[in-house]
């Protein structure tokens, strides 16, 4: 994946390596403005069982920044933020992985830099008793549980870099 | 063999007619005896669905995921351009501006109408609201809904849209939007059982084709529908799969 450049943030931003589960990493900046999640909307996507985005709704679209074509066939760490500690996304991936359904708050990157938070659900997709997909659909979350989550994610990131 | 045919119990009052309407041009078409029966509430009619008594639903989409997935139930269509979506309101001169000033302790009304309670109460979640901490009182109509909260019974009122829209003009004066919903694909689906199974490519052609005839249209009409859009079986699976992560 590209690293991400001034032509799609504006400064003021910080610049910050990540390194993904796949091998692959690239730059992104970051940009300290949070974009609230819509009243009344939904942000659905759909992976196939590697995280591959294989379909995404409007909202998506929207509070992502990116388009659909850029979006569908990358995988969804194109949305991970570097506050976001890994162990969160290991337990979602070991969770989902064992057929449970994982909730969880999240701090989403858009392509502009900016951030969103959500409250995301993850599931398992089963047809005929096989696993063949993953759906997520994120809601808004309220405010008291995002200042948790940012205090126990700093920390847990904190715990990762040591 | 007779075959039965049912409606989620959230259908309009005025659409009885409707349903008996396309149950007539249903069986004429398909050459097939169809009993229209009714259910005042969801409890019955999924006792009904559990004892293998319902061939044809129009189901909520709360109830798809037990239709499809433990009664064998599958699609077939879907009501055209016609989601599913919910309306909180207040009471026109309520202190409540936006949906983060609720406390805990907020009154609710709703009538026992699944999707919608379960869209409202995800959109109280930004407040911090959940079934734990508010009080819900269930009434049987939408218009009671408005009454409870316009009396100052209720703090908030659940509809769903269109039931909204249909309230008259001096209640939704009195009413204010405090969120809609936008999520665009939870909606009724019509499903089939296992007994009618074998004649779901019939059915398939009679719905696709319904809105081209006067007899057709016009039972559309009365049930308040555009026409249907054709469901594959995973077009409604994968609006179980988003259900599912909206249960807990
Ligand atoms: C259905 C599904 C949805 C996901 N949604 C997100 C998301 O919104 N944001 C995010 O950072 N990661 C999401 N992930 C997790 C990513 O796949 C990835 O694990 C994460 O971004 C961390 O990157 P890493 O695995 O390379 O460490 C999702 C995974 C699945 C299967």
């Amino acid at each position: 994946m590209d690293d991400m450049t001034t032509k799609d943030v504006q400064e003021p931003y910080t610049k910050h390596l990540l390194h993904y589960f796949d091998g692959t990493s690239r730059y992104v900046l970051i940009k300290d403005e949070e974009v609230p999640f819509p009243e009344g909307k939904l942000i659905v996507s759909r992976t196939d069982l590697q995280g591959i985005i294989t379909h995404c709704n409007q909202a998506f679209i929207e509070m992502s920044g990116y388009t659909e074509e850029e979006l569908i066939g990358q995988p969804h760490y194109i949305l991970r933020h570097p506050d976001m500690p890994k162990v969160a996304f290991k337990d979602a991936w070991d969770t989902v992985g064992s057929g449970v359904k994982w909730h969880g708050y999240v701090k989403n990157l858009r392509k502009d830099g900016r951030y969103y938070w959500v409250y995301a659900t993850i599931i398992l997709n089963i047809r005929d008793g096989k696993p063949v997909s993953c759906t997520s659909v994120r809601r808004k979350p309220s405010r008291t549980q995002v200042d948790a989550c940012t205090a126990l994610y700093a920390k847990l990131r904190q715990a990762e870099e040591e | 063999m007779r075959y039965v045919m049912t409606v989620s119990p959230d259908f309009p009052p005025g659409q009885i007619a409707g349903w008996y309407i396309f149950n007539t041009w249903l069986q004429r078409q398909l050459g097939e005896h169809i009993h229209v029966e009714l259910y005042s509430d969801f409890e019955a009619q999924r006792k009904a669905i559990r004892e293998g008594q319902i061939d044809l639903i129009y189901a909520n989409p709360f109830d798809a995921a037990m239709l499809v997935r433990e009664e064998g139930f599958t699609a077939i269509a879907a009501p055209l351009s016609k989601p599913d979506e919910a309306v909180i309101a207040v009471a026109v001169d309520s202190p409540i501006q936006q949906v983060a000033d609720l406390k805990p302790g907020t009154r609710i009304a709703a009538t026992d109408d699944p999707d919608v309670n379960l869209i409202s109460m995800i959109m109280l979640e930004p407040a911090d609201l959940s079934a734990q901490n508010t009080q819900t009182q269930t009434v049987g109509t939408y218009i009671l809904v408005a009454k409870q909260v316009l009396q100052g019974k209720a703090d908030v009122g659940f509809f769903l849209k269109d039931a909204f829209a249909g309230l008259s003009g001096m209640i939704q004066r009195q009413l204010r939007v405090l969120v809609r919903s936008e999520i665009h694909v939870i909606r009724h689906v019509l499903l089939v059982g296992p007994r009618l199974r074998e004649r779901h490519g019939d059915l398939w052609n009679l719905l696709s084709e319904m809105g081209e005839n006067d007899k057709g249209r016009d039972a559309l009409k009365n049930l308040g529908l555009q026409g249907w859009e054709m469901q594959t079986q995973e077009d409604t699976e994968f609006m179980i799969d988003l259900m599912d992560t909206l249960v807990n």
